[in-house]
């Protein structure tokens, strides 16, 4: 079940790998160019920041642009609060990283590589500043770093290059894209760490490699962070149309189905806990089911939890992290938010029956990004997976958890 | 057949609502007076009420796009 790509090499707990081990392992970094990027096109590569958009496409609209100058940045913010894997990355593979990056930037025409790293994450920032120093220039591009603040909106796209450009940390009006506008107003190709890693290796050793680490006709491995009622929690590296149900029992989850497992992460959704061991893990097959990757957050509820706390906890925090530019997300995600948490308290009014569903739906596709979609996302899968917990919080003013949740950061 | 569409620059928006009130055929406001948008095509009929609609916009946050 798993596969080891990204992950394979000295172990993960023993510092940054150097230059010298990587390049020992692996080779020197590989050139890049348009046939790179034709490789990627055959290896079906999709981003893993979250969207799940197909890598050659994006550059091939980048490096199409006309300008003398673009730009590469890599998106290290990880602000998803129980996503761990891409500060894994940086912190341990930081010359994958760079390489993707650098190969990026040779194939696109881009002149600069940022290094958009999370505040928070300290290990990753001296690792990749330390593999910085190891390289001395030698890539022939100009590489920096910029801080992301701690906020979850500082990993959108159009944040991360608003944070770059001017110093401010929150989405912009899009139309223009970063392809065509981004950092300094130069085309800018953003992408997420795991998925430079992985143009990496398909830098070295082809889209077949990638395409036959998948199973049963996805391609490639891809990062997951499996957290909650979990033996074994951490980052896996699994082989993309993995059944969820294999991937939960190797980090020992206990046998009895769980309440629910949230996938993707807050901008993801609820699974009922028996439907999540079939499904499998990759994009498409999960869009077409009405679920969605995301990130490749996975985190178990256990039975004594409640997933009505659970998710107005959730809720509490996402409106609370929005960027507060746009009134549909500032009050109505913020009125969405007040009524699960009485409803969680069991103080709900019959009003806010009535206007949870209205809300919720007047939530998508109203904010200048998808903040409040993702957080309807969540609030419609928990209205479905939880309905019977939903209805004892709101007739019988009880709750059937003892215990407060593990799953929510605060 | 005129395939434009309204659409509303999110975070220029900050709910007067003029629009609402000037093509309410295609624009309403929520609990909060922002701007709720029928993304179907605006139509022949109602091209001039859009058109003034979007002149309107005090913080030119309403648009109208050809369909794609």
């Amino acid at each position: 079940m798993s596969r080891l790509a990204l992950l394979s090499g000295p172990s993960l707990g023993g510092g940054p790998e150097s230059l010298a081990d990587h390049q020992g392992r692996l080779g020197p970094t590989p050139p890049g160019g348009p046939a790179l990027v034709a490789e990627l096109e055959r290896s079906g590569l999709r981003g893993r920041g979250g969207a799940g958009f197909p890598v050659a496409v994006k550059w091939n609209a980048v490096a199409a642009r006309r300008a003398r100058r673009r730009v590469v940045l890599v998106n290290g913010a990880e602000g998803e609060p129980r996503s761990r894997k891409d500060r894994l990355l940086m912190g341990a593979r930081p010359h994958l990283v760079l390489d993707g990056a650098v190969i990026a930037a040779r194939s696109v025409g881009a002149g600069r590589v940022v290094l958009y790293v999370g505040a928070e994450h300290r290990t990753a920032r001296a690792a990749l500043e330390g593999a910085l120093r190891e390289r001395g220039g030698g890539d022939g591009v100009q590489v920096h770093l910029v801080t992301a603040p701690p906020r979850y909106v500082a990993g959108e796209e159009s944040a991360a290059v608003h944070c770059v450009s001017d110093g401010v940390a929150l989405p912009t009006a899009v139309p223009p894209r970063p392809f065509e506008h981004g950092v300094d107003g130069l085309p800018t190709l953003v992408q997420n760490v795991e998925t430079l890693a992985h143009v990496a290796l398909i830098a070295r050793f082809g889209w077949r490699w990638f395409h036959d680490n998948g199973i049963a006709g996805a391609a490639g491995t891809t990062l997951l962070t499996v957290s909650g009622a979990l033996q074994r929690p951490g980052v896996v590296e699994v082989a993309s149309g993995v059944e969820l149900g294999d991937v939960l029992d190797a980090a020992g989850m206990a046998p009895e189905a769980p309440a629910a497992v949230l996938l993707g992460g807050y901008f993801g959704g609820w699974v009922d806990g028996r439907a999540a061991p079939a499904l499998r893990v990759e994009p498409v097959a999960l869009q077409r089911v009405g679920q969605s990757l995301g990130c490749g957050v996975v985190a178990v509820l256990p039975r004594s939890e409640c997933g009505v706390v659970e998710t107005a906890r959730i809720m509490a925090y996402l409106a609370g992290q929005s960027a507060r530019q746009c009134g549909p997300c500032v009050f109505g995600l913020r009125a969405v938010a007040s009524c699960w948490e009485r409803v969680a308290r069991s103080t709900v009014t019959p009003q806010d029956l009535v206007r949870i569903d209205r809300w919720t739906a007047e939530l998508s596709g109203r904010g200048g990004c998808h903040h409040p979609d993702g957080a309807a996302s969540v609030g419609r899968s928990a209205l479905r997976v939880f309905s019977e917990e939903f209805a004892l919080h709101v007739e019988q003013r009880r709750c059937s958890s003892a215990a407060p949740s593990l799953l929510v950061a605060s | 057949m005129n395939a434009d569409r309204l659409s509303v620059d999110r975070i220029r928006c900050d709910g007067r609502g003029m629009c609402a009130d000037l093509i309410p055929e295609k624009i309403r406001l929520d609990d909060w007076g922002y701007p709720i948008v029928d993304a179907a095509p605006v139509g022949v009929e109602l091209i001039e009420h859009a058109r003034r609609a979007v002149a309107s916009c005090p913080v030119r946050a309403l648009r109208l796009e050809a369909m794609r």
